[in-house]
């Protein structure tokens, strides 16, 4: 057992599978011999060396095209997209070519890959460096969604991410990077779709995911000392997404709060709202809430952005409010 | 050789090289093949069996005719929606494709592509990218890993001259002079980007030719309508890329018969523009050349007999084939076979 920030985890979990299979690759802006801007992929062009750990111009298009190519042609490559604002610049790759290419093909490709990106605000980088965009990917068929909360998750994600045979959006929150956890000796590799109830309840179900995770936990316990006992659910993945963890839960609780940092409209939890209204509707005690940032871009002020992105006052008071 | 715009060196491949009669015939039967795919495709398209749209490139085939010739059984190509011709002549059967642009389960995507994205990945045609420039970089991912797995295969990419105003043909030409990347990209201009002059938007008069200094590469230019030219240019191309000695950026100068797409008559091309070219017809041209060379007429005569029979098959084939049932709506989106996104 090791303590490791979350930003160790991330090179931790390309290392172990760099190491299992040569197809494996990683390329990027800065990725190696910078180490990445956030320094999540240090030493590994030390160790793999500098043909599977590659520099990249500043080329959103490229590093997403090429990772398709080189998946279509017997390679397992990995992308880094600097900051998830940056999939902007290289969504047509992603959407039109890297996750409808399987299908329009009648299955005659596939596409092995991973495309990395540091998500999420909180680091008073303004609106294009901030956003959290996990529900643009989310959105969009063929696509697998992962986005997790703690450096144990982030090295077994990372494997199965790597390990899939289908196209995976890994976001890894800048928020976390320097957050810390055990992390078991050996190989880990875990499983896409699977959520995990990090705190166990029985009033209330609180989804959240990534850096709101540990804010909904702190909630949580806040809410225990007034008599409120909620269940925090991180679902880990959004595609394939873990319904059954949710519904089990939400059937025990009757209550369902979804804690998300994309802006308002078309989040992630209103998925998840509307997949519990349809198909647990008899089970609910109450109104699904929301607590999400509004629909706005992060601003860059601390005090402002602080206001903007779900706290943990705003979580125990959504939930206050509701329940009673 | 001059270019279009009269200035400028201009690469001259080696025309001492001697190209075998069987070599010519075949890129006769290839060329023949293509046009009487599209001309079957155009005649489906205003009968109504072909449906949404079609992106002919009658007049181009000398293009994929000379490169599918001179390229290696495992060398990958990567074309635009304009690619009926590069995947058939890639070595896509007839059939699947006529298939495909009918909307059947016989067509080489299960009817999930059609006309815009034909693939045959079995043959090493990679698909056909119907939003421009997206795939120069796919293409460059291809050749990425052959370098990496050092396969020896090239990847070759085609795209139209509206391609060479895009970020991601920056990107990608880039990216591969500085990999080193085994990939030959071949500009067909055929002198409009859908419905405007190419030299109306473009700040030089050879739309990749001139851009290729950029990125210390060669000033390539070929007569896209001369199978000869653009076979013997793709053999230096090929070859220097299988040798390790990179990429190269090809500007194949030819002109599509037809509009853009089926709706487009292509009334903004002067009258005597387009007499110009469609005298200049890679097919009739070749026929002459092979003639002259003494290669019998009978011969040639064949080769478009066969063509004739071997589309009329295949159209067959494709109306007899089933339209694609319910049971493959939801297949393939993931390697699983399905498309389920919960658990």
């Amino acid at each position: 057992m090791a303590t490791l920030t979350y930003r160790e985890a991330v090179a931790r979990g390309i290392a172990q599978e760099m190491a299992r299979d040569d197809r494996v690759l990683l390329i990027g802006e800065d990725v190696a011999e910078a180490g990445g801007v956030f320094k999540t992929t240090e030493g590994l062009r030390e160790r793999f060396g500098p043909r599977r750990v590659r520099d990249t111009p500043i080329s959103e298009e490229a590093i997403t095209g090429m990772i398709m190519g080189a998946a279509m042609n017997g390679l397992r490559p990995i992308g880094e997209i600097m900051f998830s604002d940056f999939l902007a610049t290289c969504w047509d790759i992603v959407v039109n070519q890297i996750a409808k290419t399987r299908y329009m093909t009648g299955g005659q490709v596939e596409l092995p890959l991973v495309l990395r990106s540091a998500n999420g605000g909180g680091s008073r980088f303004g609106g294009q460096h901030s956003q959290s965009v996990e529900n643009w990917a989310m959105a969009i068929p063929g696509l697998k969604v992962v986005a997790p909360s703690t450096p144990v998750d982030v090295v077994g994600l990372m494997a199965a991410a790597i390990r899939d045979p289908d196209p995976v959006v890994f976001l890894e929150h800048k928020a976390l990077f320097a957050t810390k956890g055990e992390v078991p000796d050996g190989e880990l590799v875990d499983v896409l779709g699977r959520a995990t109830t990090v705190r166990q309840g029985t009033d209330a179900t609180i989804v959240a995911l990534a850096a709101m995770v540990p804010k909904a936990i702190e909630a949580a316990d806040i809410l225990g000392r007034e008599g409120i006992n909620a269940e925090v659910i991180d679902p880990r993945t959004l595609v394939p997404l873990d319904v059954t963890t949710i519904a089990t839960s939400v059937a025990k609780t009757g209550r369902l709060f979804t804690v998300e940092e994309n802006p308002r409209l078309c989040g992630w939890g209103a998925e998840i709202a509307s997949i519990v209204a349809e198909e647990c509707f008899w089970d609910l005690d109450g109104p699904i809430v929301r607590v999400t940032t509004p629909h706005i871009p992060l601003p860059a002020a601390d005090a402002i952005e602080d206001m903007a992105i779900p706290s943990v006052d705003r979580i125990v008071e959504t939930v206050r409010t509701t329940m009673h | 050789m001059t270019d279009a715009s009269g200035n400028g060196t201009v690469f001259v491949p080696d025309f001492r090289s001697e190209i075998m009669p069987e070599t010519r015939l075949e890129m006769y039967a290839a060329m023949t093949r293509a046009r009487v795919f599209e001309k079957r495709a155009y005649d489906l398209f205003m009968s109504g069996l072909v449906k949404g749209t079609t992106h002919l490139g009658t007049g181009q085939e000398a293009v994929a005719a000379g490169f599918s010739t001179a390229m290696r059984h495992d060398d990958m190509v990567f074309c635009t929606y304009r690619g009926h011709n590069h995947t058939l002549l890639r070595g896509a059967p007839m059939d699947s494709l006529m298939g495909e642009l009918l909307g059947r389960e016989s067509g080489c995507c299960g009817g999930k592509g059609g006309s815009m994205h034909l693939t045959d990945v079995e043959q090493h045609a990679m698909g056909s990218y119907a939003i421009v420039g997206a795939h120069l970089p796919v293409a460059a991912g291809t050749a990425w890993a052959s370098q990496e797995r050092g396969t020896g295969q090239v990847t070759v990419c085609f795209f139209g001259d509206g391609t060479t105003n895009i970020g991601a043909f920056h990107e990608s030409l880039n990216m591969a002079a500085v990999w080193g990347l085994p990939v030959v990209f071949v500009c067909e201009n055929n002198l409009y980007m859908e419905y405007t002059p190419i030299s109306s938007v473009t700040a030089v008069p050879n739309p990749a030719a001139d851009r290729a200094a950029a990125y210390g590469l060669d000033r390539i230019i070929v007569d896209g309508n001369d199978v000869d030219a653009v076979y013997r240019t793709a053999l230096m191309a090929l070859e220097r890329a299988r040798s390790g000695d990179g990429p190269s950026l090809i500007e194949a100068q030819t002109y599509r018969h037809y509009g853009h797409s089926r709706a487009d008559p292509g009334k903004y091309r002067p009258n005597e523009e387009v007499e110009a070219w469609m005298s200049k017809d890679p097919i009739v041209q070749y026929r002459r050349r092979l003639e002259e060379m003494g290669i019998a007429a009978a011969d040639l005569d064949r080769i478009e007999e066969d063509a004739r029979m071997e589309i009329d098959a295949a159209t067959e084939a494709a109306k007899a084939s089933p339209e694609p049932s319910e049971a493959v709506l939801m297949t393939d989106l993931w390697a699983d076979g399905g498309s389920s996104w919960r658990r």
